[in-house]
């Protein structure tokens, strides 16, 4: 049964729609109003509100902090400066993904990791023999994110004791909201402007009641998960368990993914740092992975008439759909799409998922299962590039505006 | 030598429109408009400090989903917003809400008549199968009926059955919404006075006709238009509301080669021999084309940018006839603060939609009355919607704007001038929302009240009608503008039209715009 996180007085009071899921163990509205658009459109056109408490949350300290954390970190930690986040993917011993997340450098020997699933047996166990600790943090840290374009103009009027026009992307800063300390991160799940908020779990209410007083003004919304899983397969970040699997649930081998073959090779570096799985990985990376991590562009006018032959309206999921659908090129199977979602921003019907490498070049035509009216049916799509929304605002200073 | 390919009059959405697809396809094409703003009736602006108006056009909702995706439209920052909610405020104090909650919208209508709650779906299941053929016709360029020879109504229908391949029992319902007043149509299925009151008062918009007036059907048909597009539908609010619309169109054309110009009035076109050449604009400067595309309404596309002696007479009887009576009015407000509904106080979403001013068909139907005496209503339908609560960057954050669509507010007044008589518009508006609205006179910080001869001295609309010609049948589809000229073209070689006027009339549709521009193409390639 899932248990509330530290803002479900608030969060319950507005769930107009009853929907929850269960996030990691803990209640997580799904949607507050009885339709996600407008929450989905407060994230794109004004700010929204997600309570992100469920996330799991470690920290490494100790002398040994960095060689603990760059010993489990593909990304090159020992590059990361006080201050600095970044995001990276984490391996096992052959270069498969076990999960991805945050790490953020609190201080010289201190860093605090985001995970989807529970990390701290492995995490611990990758620093063997250093002198470090892990510790799961998770209950000492409440979290909201607060995304959209005007969520900096909403926090500006709370915070005090730091300057948000200068907080860079994928940075933190420490600051204070009425007289409690928080910590603010630019970071986020839905690719736009967005901070999230870490405070005490006795703080939560406050801060929540706070930024709902200033954001009202600026057409802040609370927003559930249906609406961050269209903003995310916009943005182009991958999901767990959804998009890929983790090494450590895969039940057989070919379920286990490697960072490119996930879209995250960009993250993996091959600097002075030396993370589990580098070797397989500098092997993978010359003889080129296997699947390639892809965004599909699915083409409405085909898709109108498959579904006009039936003399129906095109029927697409209101919300993003994680039913995989195999690709096709001409009659040969590819691979599949593992997020869908029409993009009512975009005005377009788009996937992430990943297809043979050999058969990924941006601008193929490939075809993309969906079923019309109970019949299999195969509509036009073209590999694009697994990113189709990137607005300048999400990385701009607030000084360039 | 300013020459180019082609020439579009006027620079509203559909004069952009038949821009952006003319330069696609590598024409080199240039839009004069006469304003210092693009846009028409489709235009955003600062009018209080700090505070955006959606001056003219307020909502979206018949914006084609191909020009869309032809143009890209998002990527030159088209955004529509949810608008999920109609609510009608009542004088007792009670209110209609309906939303986009299927349940909580039938509970609502429960309360007044649960036989209504019930027709309430099969009547929209029955709108969405007539909608579907009608849409069939809004894509076509209008076929040419005298082969058919449709001499009356019985016979245009028929015809119509013939292309759209209907049964008779949909023939039937066609037939009906063809013919009878919007009020009349809905009581058929409803006997809620609030509900049938507010869902026919879309078919008098843009009309000089009321409720009860028979040809005001059809328009109903409008708002189901959307449900066949799936999640394609564009119904909402435009993010910086309609001139955000006619910006991104023109983002698109000029991405496509278009020029673009502003603070350019066209005075007249130049015909020789028959041909159109070019036009002149009121400072004397002269543009060269072989085709030149008038996105102005019928009046003057044919009775001022050119001579009356290089049309035939028949023609020019037939735009004199040409029905453009302006009747609504708009008001925009800006306010210090959120209105207050007293069936609803507080904030809230259903301050998110439309506030539809519609208590019952006789409400409507009396100010319709008051206007066809050349009197502006004192208690008029007004439909309202409060951008800022559903863009927050159209107005300071906490201060908010707000559109209020008036009817009716008849063009030729009976005593005295839209000059004097402006404010009285604005007051009757505000007065008729105090009722409703009681913090609403405490809250304005300004008001811009616009009578359909501001329309007009602004816009250019003949007379203020919104439209470009009121879309009664007699004016629809190969009648519109008139007979024999539907197609676009007009008796002058190289002289074609796009607005509103011609087929399938007015709203933010593009679709004049377009079809226009595929048929120049298709003569000219
Ligand atoms: C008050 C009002 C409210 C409305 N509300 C809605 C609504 O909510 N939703 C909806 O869908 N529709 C609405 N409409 C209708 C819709 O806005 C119009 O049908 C549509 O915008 C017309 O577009 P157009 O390009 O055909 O013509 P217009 O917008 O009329 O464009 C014609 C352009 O030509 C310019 N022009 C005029 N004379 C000259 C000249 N001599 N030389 C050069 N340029 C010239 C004008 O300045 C104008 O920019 C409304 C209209 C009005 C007036």
């Amino acid at each position: 049964m899932p248990i509330p996180t530290p803002f479900h007085a608030k969060t319950s009071a507005l769930t107009a729609s009853h929907e929850w899921s269960n996030w990691s163990g803990f209640l997580a509205a799904v949607m507050y109003e009885p339709y996600h658009e407008h929450e989905y459109y407060s994230i794109r056109n004004s700010a929204g509100l997600l309570d992100v408490s469920p996330l799991y949350k470690y920290e490494i300290k100790g002398p040994d902090a960095v060689f603990h954390a760059d010993r489990i970190m593909t990304r090159d930690i020992t590059k990361c400066e006080i201050g600095q986040i970044m995001y990276t993917p984490w391996c096992d011993e052959d270069g498969k993904v076990i999960d991805d997340g945050n790490i953020a450098r609190l201080g010289k020997d201190h860093f605090r990791i985001t995970a989807a699933d529970p990390n701290l047996r492995w995490f611990q166990d990758c620093g063997y023999g250093l002198e470090s600790e892990v510790v799961n943090v998770s209950d000492e840290l409440a979290a909201l994110a607060l995304q959209g374009p005007n969520s900096r103009k909403i926090l500006k009027e709370i915070v005090v004791g730091a300057d948000l026009d200068k907080l860079q992307y994928f940075w933190l800063t420490e600051a204070k909201i009425d007289d409690f300390p928080i910590t603010i991160t630019r970071t986020g799940y839905t690719g736009d402007l967005g901070y999230e908020l870490w405070v005490h779990p006795k703080q939560a209410e406050r801060l929540w009641d706070i930024i709902f007083e200033t954001g009202t003004n600026y057409g802040l919304s609370p927003f559930g998960l249906a609406a961050l899983d269209m903003a995310r397969i916009e943005a182009g970040l991958v999901l767990i368990e959804v998009d890929y699997n983790s090494s450590h649930k895969a039940v057989i081998e070919s379920q286990k993914s490697s960072p490119y073959e996930i879209g995250l090779g960009w993250a993996v570096k091959f600097g002075e740092n030396k993370f589990i799985g580098r070797r397989a990985l500098e092997e993978e990376k010359v003889q080129e992975p296997e699947w390639t991590f892809i965004g599909l562009e699915i083409d409405w006018v085909d898709l109108e008439s498959l579904f006009s032959r039936k003399n129906l309206p095109p029927q697409v999921t209101g919300r993003a759909s994680r039913a995989a659908l195999p690709i096709y090129l001409q009659s040969d199977h590819i691979g599949q799409a593992t997020s869908i979602t029409f993009s009512p921003l975009l005005k377009k019907y788009i996937a992430l998922g990943s297809v043979r490498t050999n058969a990924a070049k941006i601008g193929t035509p490939v075809k993309l299962e969906v079923t019309v009216e109970y019949t299999r049916q195969a509509v036009d799509a073209v590999i694009v590039k697994p990113k189709f929304f990137n607005p300048k605002r999400k990385r701009s200073l607030g000084t360039d505006e | 030598m300013n020459k180019y390919d082609a020439i579009i009059i006027g620079g509203g959405h559909n004069g952009l429109v038949a821009a952006a697809y003319l330069a696609k396809a590598g024409k080199k094409v240039i839009v004069l408009e006469r304003r210092h703003i693009l846009g028409g009736a489709a235009a955003t602006e600062e009018i209080y400090p700090g505070f955006k108006f959606t001056v003219f056009s307020y909502v979206v909702s018949l914006l084609r989903p191909e020009i869309v995706r032809d143009l890209n439209l998002p990527k030159h920052g088209l955004t529509i917003l949810p608008l999920e909610s109609t609510i009608t405020p009542l004088p007792d104090g009670d209110y209609l809400y309906r939303d986009i909650d299927h349940h909580r919208t039938l509970r609502n209508i429960a309360r007044f008549s649960e036989r209504d709650a019930e027709a309430y779906e099969e009547y929209s299941r029955s709108m969405y199968f007539m909608a579907k053929a009608v849409k069939y016709i809004l894509g076509i360029i209008p076929p040419d009926p005298t082969s058919l020879k449709p001499k009356d109504l019985l016979g245009l229908l028929e015809m119509s059955k013939h292309f759209l391949g209907i049964g008779e029992e949909q023939f039937f319902t066609l037939f009906k919404l063809m013919t009878m007043s919007s009020a009349d149509f809905l009581e058929e299925w409803f006997e809620t006075d609030p509900l049938i009151a507010t869902m026919s008062a879309s078919g008098i918009i843009g009309t000089f006709l009321g409720p009860r007036s028979p040809g005001t059907a059809y328009v109903l048909l409008h708002h189901y238009m959307g449900e066949i597009d799936g999640v394609f539908r564009a119904w909402g609010f435009a993010k910086g509301g309609t001139g955000a619309i006619s910006n991104s169109i023109a983002g698109a054309a000029r991405e496509f080669g278009a020029e673009i110009r502003t603070n350019a009035p066209v005075s007249n076109v130049i015909v020789k021999n028959g041909k159109a050449t070019g036009v002149a604009l009121e400072n004397g400067d002269e543009f060269l084309a072989d085709i030149i595309i008038s996105s102005l309404d019928p009046k003057l596309t044919f009775l001022k940018l050119v001579e009356e002696n290089d049309l035939p007479s028949d023609l020019v009887e037939s735009i004199h006839k040409f029905k453009i009576r302006g009747s609504s009015g708009k008001v925009n407000l800006a306010l210090d603060a959120l209105p207050d509904l007293s069936c609803i106080p507080g904030p809230g979403p259903h301050l998110r939609g439309a506030i539809s001013i519609s208590p019952s068909v006789d409400y409507i139907e009396r100010a319709y009355d008051d206007a066809k005496y050349g009197e502006i209503s004192k208690q008029p339908y007004i439909d309202v919607i409060i951008p800022s609560m559903i863009d927050p960057d159209m107005a300071p954050p906490g201060k908010h704007v707000m559109s209020c669509f008036v009817q009716y507010a008849p063009y030729e007044l009976r005593e005295g001038t839209w000059e004097q008589r402006r404010e009285e518009l604005g007051d009757n508006v505000v007065n008729a929302l105090s009722e409703f609205m009681p913090n609403i006179k405490d809250i304005i910080l300004h008001r811009q009240v616009l009578s359909p001869w501001d329309v007009e001295q602004s816009i250019g609309l003949s007379q203020g009608n919104i439209f470009q010609g009121e879309l009664s049948l007699f004016q629809l589809f190969f009648l519109r503008p008139a007979s024999g000229y539907a197609k676009y073209n007009t008796p002058i070689r190289g002289y074609y039209q796009c607005g509103s006027g011609t087929h399938p009339g007015g709203g933010i549709t593009g679709t004049p715009g377009r079809l226009a521009a595929l048929k120049i193409l298709k003569e000219i390639n």
